[in-house]
Parts: structure tokens; sequence; C-alpha cells
């Protein structure tokens, strides 16, 4: 551990990535701009959270990473080690045991405890982006609060599918003033941004750092006529039986067979730890997992 | 300068400035909520708090005004050793540290319509600092909560220029508490 910074950032880089923390835990869903470092990992690994997890990790964390839900894949397993190096934070992939969560698309199902951060990696902060290429015009936007092309937008959806074909990256609207894109989590998981933890967006790539603090109004944009749903798969989990989990839908065999699944892996194994099967599930033993 | 403008940091900066960070940030984010902190042991009049906040937050990048209270050639002189951070004017200040009555709390910048990050964070040095009096709601807040600030009516007029605005750090001995902008003082 001596041959690194602590957390791998100097001490300067930090106090830049803490002052744009602060800020932006004082304006909810603000995009404050920050100068984001190069990373030992690429741009697509989720370089701004863990900038942001840099900054904020003590000794005394223990720290969970998840990707879309799974605690295994290279990504999470990467982010896990790097930090239990350079930072020397216990790791652990129980939701309820972290007190530090990295994400990457998903929020865990466990609701958090005020004891609790979880931090998102975040590859396009900018809401307004696929309506304003020019940065200069979207923070304009946000400044005058000017958000009626994302409501043209979400209703042209309406208009062509029937219904708001946005699944993913569901902008919301923060203690009424800022629209906030949630990072490329599934519209399913929006109703648990109003949550007891504290909650930080890092984009590297883009250099903008933006928060959410506890028990702040986060609101989905919608319609009267057209109320947000936070839809999932019409399916239980085919391992562990939860019928409120969100699902991926796995294909098992060369015959289509397909099977549904909790996304959020740490859910699904305690939920068959203590006892819960799903259709094609197998009790749980140990040694299986 | 004296010997003991060298003493008084932190024993390891790294570790010692990521739990001074977390508890502000924690403060931050829980308007109200009180923290202890440790690790610093700044020339009087600074409280032990704001000298860790301003080991944990400044740098050469952050000018700080400090208030009549606070201005003393000795803590000057711990400031710059242990920090680099230079001394302005309470308008160019990104930190500023002092008692109530002595922060020109209209002077300070409060951010502007697209960046109204850049605005100053203000330590305001208290003689207490407890979960009583004035009654707070808004984000970082379940419900509602209490804190003995110095003034109220300020507070509600910084809170109504939202999304600009100051942020507070109240400090007293070794703890503080926060308030950002978008707390609802009633
Ligand atoms: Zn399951």
């Amino acid at each position: 551990m001596s041959d690194y910074n602590f957390a791998y950032l100097d001490e300067q880089t930090k106090r830049m990535i803490r002052r744009a923390i602060l800020k932006g835990l004082a304006i909810p869903g603000y995009q404050v701009p920050f100068a984001s470092r190069e990373m030992p990992m690429p741009y697509g690994w989720g370089t701004g959270g863990v900038q942001v997890s840099a900054a904020i990790l003590t000794p005394d964390d223990t720290f969970k990473v998840i990707d879309q839900g799974a605690d295994d894949t290279t990504n999470a397993v990467s982010i896990r080690r790097f930090f239990q190096k350079t930072a020397g934070v216990a790791v652990t992939e129980a939701t309820t045991e972290a007190s530090v969560i990295q994400t990457r698309h998903r929020i865990p199902e466990q609701d958090l405890r005020d004891d609790q951060i979880l931090v998102y990696q975040v590859p396009i902060p900018e809401p307004l982006r696929f309506l304003e290429p020019s940065e200069v015009e979207t923070r304009k936007m946000h400044s005058l609060e000017e958000y009626g092309l994302m409501h043209v937008k979400l209703y042209e959806d309406i208009s062509q599918h029937g219904d708001i074909a946005t699944a993913y990256a569901y902008p919301v609207k923060v203690e009424g003033r800022y629209v906030m894109d949630p990072s490329p989590i599934p519209k399913f998981d929006n109703p648990k941004l109003e949550m007891a933890g504290i909650q930080l967006f890092g984009a590297g790539r883009e250099q903008r750092i933006y928060a959410i603090p506890p028990y702040t109004q986060v609101v989905s944009l919608d319609f009267d006529d057209y109320p947000f749903q936070p839809t999932k798969a019409d399916h239980a989990c085919d391992l562990c039986g939860a019928e409120d989990s969100y699902l991926d839908e796995l294909i098992v065999d060369d015959a289509g067979g397909r099977m549904f699944m909790c996304s959020d892996t740490d859910y699904c194994t305690s939920r068959r730890k203590n006892g819960h099967v799903g259709a094609q599930g197998v009790p749980f033993k140990e040694d299986a997992a | 300068m004296q010997a003991h403008v060298l003493e008084g940091g932190f024993d390891n900066h790294a570790v010692d400035s990521s739990h001074a960070f977390r508890a502000v940030m924690t403060a931050m984010a829980r308007p109200g909520q009180i923290a202890t902190l440790q690790g610093a042991l700044p020339p009087a009049p600074l409280s032990k708090a704001a000298g860790v906040v301003l080991l944990t937050l400044c740098d050469p990048e952050t000018p700080i005004y400090l208030a009549p209270s606070h201005d003393s050639q000795q803590l000057r002189d711990w400031i710059t050793f242990h920090t680099g951070a230079p001394f302005v004017t309470a308008e160019a200040a990104i930190f500023a540290v002092g008692t109530w009555q002595d922060l020109p709390v209209s002077a300070f910048a409060i951010g502007t319509a697209e960046y109204p990050d850049r605005s100053a964070t203000l330590i305001v040095e208290c003689e207490s600092l407890s979960n009583t009096g004035a009654v707070l709601r808004g984000p970082g807040i379940k419900d509602q909560t209490a804190l003995s600030l110095p003034k109220t009516d300020a507070f509600q007029s910084n809170a109504a220029l939202f999304p600009l605005g100051l942020d507070f750090i109240f400090t007293c001995s070794d703890r503080l508490a926060a308030l950002p902008r978008t707390t609802r003082v009633g």
C-alpha cells in the first residue's frame, strides 16, 4: 500500500473532487464541473465513479461494487480490488454489509440505510444532450429551467409507441428544480432514487459530479394522462421466486428455453439462502455458490 | 515564523483527511446533524473543527477570507503553512472563517445562474452548537430537525436565492454542522 497514494489519487485532486461533491450535495441534481484525472482503467470502466469513490473512501469502509447488479463481472472485480489495494478497505458482496457501494446501471433491491453511500458510474451526465449537443446551450437551458423540449421528446414516444419508450436513464426532476439523468439504470429503479442513503454520481469523460442528498424529492418526468410506470418483466425470478425484483432474461439452451433471474445477484442469493426457491431453482447449498 | 505554526496539522494527511471529509460530507448531506472531528490543533481563536475543515478542503486553489474575529498573523501563518491558500477579500473568497457578527454575509459570491456552484462556503464559529432552536426542513432531512442558528432571517433569505446562495458550516470546539442553501429555516 505504501507505493500508492491513499486511494490512488493525490491529495490535491481529492480536495478538488471533495469540494465538487459538497457543492453537488448543496445543489441537488446540478452537474458540478470537475477536472477529471486519468485513472489506470479505460473510461468505459467508470472512471468518474472511481474518482468519486477515491475521494470519499476511508480505511474503515466496507466496499461493494456492482455492474448491472452483479458483483462478479470483470469490471466490478477490478474496481473492488483496486480500492482493496490502494485504500485498504474491506470488501463485500452483501449489500447490507457495505458502507459504500459503487454501481453501474442498477440500484440494489435492498433499501439502503442512512449510513450507506451509493456511487454511480455515469457515461453521459447531461439529460438534455440528445436534444441539444452544445454544452453552452444545455447549461443555459438548466439555468432557465427550460425543460419543455424534454417533455416534447417523451410525448413523441407516446405518439409513436403508445407509451413512453424510454426504459433506461429515464429523466427525473430533483427537488422541483434540476432535471437530472439518473445514469442508465432501468426506470424500474427510479422510485428508489428517493432513499435514506447519500447518492453521488461521477462522469469521468464528461467531467461532471452531481448528487442527491437523503430524503430528497426525485420525480420521474411524466404526464397526467401517461403517468410514470416503473416497469419490469412480468415474471417471477426463476431462481428465488422474487416477484418484486428487476429481472434479466437469459436464453438457457439451443431450443430457445428462457429463464428470468434477479439482476441483483446478492438479493437473489440472500433470498435463496433464506429458503426461497423459484420455478427453475434448486434449494441453496453453500458449496454450490 | 514561530515554531508552533508548524504544529497542529494532520499526523497522516491522507487518512486523517479522508475521515474528516466523510464527516463534513455527511454533515452537508444531512443538514443539522452534528459531527465531531479530530486531527487538527490550530492556534486560537480557530476552533479544532474549523481547523480540520480548512486542512481537508483548502489549498492554493481556494482563496480564504478571514473575518476580523479571526484575522491574526499567527492564524494566517498556520493556514499558509498547512494549506497554501491565499487570503483575499470577502468578494473573492471560496471559503470564509469568522464569527457570525464579523462575517460580511452579503459580500460573498453566491454563484451564477449557469454555475451556481461558484459560491462561497462560510465557516461560522459559534459559542454553542446544539439541535435546538430554528426548525430545519429540506433535502437531507427526514421530516424536520432543529439547529441553534445565530440568526434565522439571513438563512431564509439565502434559501430564497436557490439554486444560488451560500453554504454554511457551523463550528464549535471539535464539532460541526452544516446548512446548505436548500435548507428551509422555519
Ligand atoms: Zn432471484
